[in-house]
């Protein structure tokens, strides 16, 4: 419904137009930069050449980066979801009075800087390492916290859309057990906010540096920050594919709907 | 109480017309409200009453026709100047405000002085009966109390028209029909003028002077309650206002034959034919089985609905189901199953030739 | 980690009523609770503890340190880098969030611009370094251009790996940050505001001065705060366009990571990391006071 008189709507389209041309260009120039300094030929006037795309393949700290990184977001992922998603359907369906306390300690990742989280790492991976596993995936322990109040968040946002106490007890006056009731009708009913809080844990992790470089792991971005020291056309290059990626990742995230209110204008 | 308000103006819509992208909502609405009027617009959604009282506001801009308050064609003057005031559907309430803070609000605007302000404001949440909840937050306050705070609001800058967008539709059955009748109270004591949106027939029927029953951008009948039920224009304001039972009959001259009885028309000058006559279920009686004296049709009670003072039963007549309205003394003995025979009142009717009825609200 | 991790289990078949049902049912939480004391719990417990810890006991020495000329002014920096940034990203991106709010909800320029938005706060990290390096690094298109044009932006130094360069580069995640954070504050106002605004006789800037403005005042100063507190905390970005030197306090926490191995001082980057953790532990608070009444007012 159109609320705005003909002056100020013309007014108000004018801002709109100049603002987010002035802004789209403040963000946009620098992505084009990156495509443009990755497609350089060597010398003055050389022609576009996708010759750093292309040489990605032989850098194998690079390929071993990139595959470590993978490995780690799709083991975080799922590492976070088996943890957090029988917690809170168990929390909001028994234990109500510990579900404050789980969403603080939840969120709480979000006020420590990885920083300042990756001193008190220091020592446990050091302790880890020689008592267990020096693997680059032990890192998924640390990440599970990192992503910890992304997820929730997501999760938190799928299981208010659905009410989970109601939808239990009915499958559970129809003779299902826990384990059903878990599988067949509450995961079913939150898959979006499942996907929603994997994709966001996997963009996380692949844009991981302070942790990976402060514990000298070699993940994406570390490889990424030390091959840009030799040949920054090719790093260029690996940087704009990963930030790309995690736009996709982000837009299949909005599409996938976080239950959200319509509102149709604002003054 | 507020001797400058006391006497409300006239208000005039001429011929309004208002366009969204190819869409028509409103298609030529003409309407006088009398000094003081109340006139409640009632119709399905979409009929473009919301739309009228927004070009009365200002809040839209008019494709054609003129708004004229006081005798001033305001047609072309901003929202801020027109000296009106509104109440929403629900959430106006400034959520920093206080209840108090929410009313002087507009007098604060009309650069009235701190002491008076402070003092309409505390007269006006009286005139609403919340004098006690003066300094709460809107979101210390139930549905119908922020409404009453809106409308002391709009009401503070001594509007000359009060315009009420559904301000009614958000509240639970019993907090409206009491803030209905507040509403109604409050109107009379200051006599402003006003405007009343609403999709509800009762509540239209209920607080208003004259009702507007608006169908796809149109006025299709302008009239006091009574007669918006009692004898209604059209046949979409017969099915829209009360109930209305869709009886398959034939016109023959001045009148309309349904089942052996002629009823006689409203308007005469309808062409011969087979029609949809419309008929009040109040307009239909029943009694239980017996000779042809008690009723020409035959039928078996469906179901009957207690409703208080009356009852309403459903006739089933082989081909057709009829409803009836009779004093629930009446009706006692009516339990489904029962044989029964029912007869027509020999009111005029309006017949339609549509297949369709228009949606109930 | 999966047996335990599926507590639905625990309770299958209880009565509803019954003594040990309790301790069963806390079984639930157990998984989570054990999970976070490990790798949440446990490092922030090593960093307090160790920060008053030397090689011979108890000690404030490590707090001492800090008076260091170098961890001062990397302080003093960081702080403001933070200020600055903060300040105008929350200016720049409010702006932004309005045009974006007052577009269609569901448009593809919103869901683009969000998307981006988060991508860009979330996860921009190192690639924003190379995204400066390639733009208005000395090498960049953007320098080389203006530069052509005689507006050599490093005519008097190339500042990209100074503080300035990072109040620059900073900026790109600081701005988004504020479009994910104050956009469902501008979503929370309503038109009815507006209109009743004009119904009751007062203009635009009415509007804006007692009505507008006020309300999301709270949001605003909140999101500031916020942002304050996530360039503090930062460390990617620097740490990717600046090789060496502390000029930030997280880049001397990461040197000192590496030198209390070496130079045995095991107290010192955790004596910085709670000196960080303080300063954005209040910020923090402050922010969520401001949040809650945000809520209150446009939920």
């Amino acid at each position: 419904m159109a609320a705005v008189s003909r002056a100020r709507r013309l007014k108000l389209r004018v801002f709109r137009i100049v603002t987010l041309v002035v802004f789209g260009a403040f963000f946009l120039i620098p992505i084009y930069a990156m495509f443009e300094f990755s497609t350089r030929g060597n010398g003055v006037d050389a022609p576009r050449t996708l010759d750093n795309w292309k040489a990605i393949g032989t850098y194998p700290d690079m390929v071993a980066g990139i595959v470590n990184s993978l490995e780690l977001a799709a083991i975080t992922s799922v590492a976070t979801l088996v943890v957090l998603v029988p917690t809170m359907v168990w929390v909001r369906l028994r234990l109500p009075r510990l579900r404050r306390v789980i969403e603080l300690i939840s969120l709480l990742p979000l006020t420590i800087p990885a920083i300042v989280l990756v001193v008190g790492f220091g020592p446990m991976y050091l302790w880890l390492g020689t008592n267990f596993s020096d693997s680059i995936l032990t890192l998924s322990f640390a990440y599970s916290i990192l992503v910890l109040p992304y997820a929730y968040r997501a999760l938190d946002a799928g299981l208010a859309a659905i009410d989970v106490k109601t939808l239990s007890e009915a499958a559970r006056s129809l003779g299902a057990g826990w384990p059903t009731v878990m599988w067949r009708v509450i995961v079913p009913n939150m898959s979006s906010a499942l996907l929603n809080a994997a994709l966001l844990s996997v963009a996380l992790v692949l844009g991981e540096y302070t942790i990976a470089n402060n514990l000298l792991y070699p993940n994406l971005q570390v490889e990424l920050v030390s091959l840009g020291r030799t040949n920054a056309g090719v790093s260029i290059a690996v940087a704009v594919a990963s930030l790309l990626f995690a736009f996709v990742l982000l837009i299949a995230i909005s599409f996938f709907g976080r239950p959200r209110r319509m509102r149709s204008e604002v003054a | 109480m507020m001797s400058t308000s006391r006497s409300g103006v006239e208000v005039r819509l001429e011929d309004l017309r208002r366009r969204y992208a190819g869409v028509t909502a409103l298609d030529g609405l003409s309407l006088t409200m009398a000094p003081g009027e109340l006139v409640a617009l009632l119709g399905p959604s979409g009929c473009g009453k919301t739309t009228a009282l927004r070009l009365v506001a200002g809040l839209e801009e008019a494709n054609g026709g003129r708004v004229v308050i006081g005798g001033e064609d305001v047609t072309n003057v901003p929202a801020n100047k027109r000296e009106i005031g509104m109440v929403f559907q629900a959430y106006s309430l400034f959520p920093h405000m206080t209840a108090m803070q929410n009313v002087a609000f507009g007098m604060q605007l009309h650069e009235v002085g701190t002491e008076e302000r402070r003092k309409r404001a505390g007269e006006m949440l009286e005139l609403v009966g919340l004098s006690a909840h003066a300094n709460k937050y809107a979101h210390q306050l139930s549905g119908g109390q922020q409404q009453r705070v809106a409308l002391a609001r709009a009401l503070a800058i001594e509007p000359k028209v009060l315009l009420l967008d559904e301000p009614l539709s958000a509240l639970d059955a019993k907090v409206r029909s009491r803030l209905r009748d507040e509403i109604r109270r409050v109107q009379l004591e200051v006599g402003t003028t006003t405007l009343f949106v609403t999709h509800d027939q009762e509540e239209a029927l209920a607080i208003a002077d004259r009702v507007g029953v608006m169908n796809a951008g149109r006025l299709e009948q302008l009239g006091p309650p009574t007669t918006i039920y009692s004898r209604p224009a059209t046949p979409f304001v017969a099915e829209f206002v009360g109930l209305t039972n869709r009886l398959p009959g034939v016109v023959k001259g001045r009148e309309v034959e349904v089942r052996g009885t002629r009823l006689p028309l409203v308007k005469p000058d309808s062409t011969d034919g087979p029609a949809i006559a419309l008929v009040r279920p109040e307009a239909v009686s029943v009694a239980a089985d017996g000779d042809v004296s008690s009723g020409p049709l035959i039928g078996t009670v469906i179901a009957t609905v207690f409703l208080g003072a009356t009852s309403r039963v459903t006739v089933d007549l082989g081909d057709i189901t009829v409803l009836a309205q009779l004093p629930t003394s009446d009706a006692v003995a009516l339990t489904a199953g029962t044989r029964v025979r029912l007869s027509l009142r020999t009111d005029p009717v309006l017949i339609a030739r549509d297949e369709k009825a228009p949606t109930e609200a | 980690m999966t047996a335990a991790g599926n507590p639905a289990v625990a309770g299958v078949g209880r009565p509803i009523t019954g003594g040990r049902r309790l301790s069963l049912t806390w079984v639930g939480a157990v998984p989570f609770l054990g999970y976070v004391s490990v790798f949440l719990f446990l490092p922030t417990i090593i960093i307090a503890a160790g920060a008053f810890l030397s090689d011979s006991g108890p000690t404030l020495s490590n707090f001492g340190n800090l008076s260091r000329s170098y961890i001062v002014s990397a302080t003093i920096n960081s702080l403001i880098l933070s200020g600055i940034t903060a300040v105008l990203g929350a200016a720049l991106g409010a702006v932004l969030s309005y045009a974006i709010a007052t577009g269609n909800p569901n448009g593809v320029l919103r869901r683009a611009a969000v998307s981006a938005s988060g991508v860009l706060a979330q996860f921009g990290g190192v690639t924003l370094a190379f995204a400066a390096l390639a733009s208005i690094g000395p090498a960049g298109i953007v320098y080389l251009w203006m530069a052509q044009n005689n507006l050599d932006f490093y005519s008097s130094g190339t500042w990209l790996y100074d503080l300035r360069g990072l109040e620059v580069v900073y900026l790109y995640f600081q701005i988004p940050l504020m479009v994910l954070v104050f956009l469902p504050a501008v979503d929370g106002i309503r038109p009815q505001w507006r209109e009743a605004t004009e119904s009751l006789g007062g203009n635009t800037w009415h509007y804006w001065r007692y009505v507008a403005g006020p309300l999301l005042a709270p949001a605003f100063l909140g999101a500031t705060l916020l942002l304050f507190a996530n360039s503090l905390s930062a460390y990617a970005t620097a740490a990717a366009l600046i090789n060496q030197g502390g000029i930030i306090l997280p880049l001397q926490i990461s040197n000192a990571i590496t030198s209390e191995v070496g130079l045995h001082e095991p107290g010192f980057a955790k004596a910085q990391a709670v000196v960080l953790i303080a300063i954005v532990g209040i910020v923090t608070a402050l922010y969520a006071v401001l949040q809650r009444r945000t809520g209150r007012w446009l939920q």
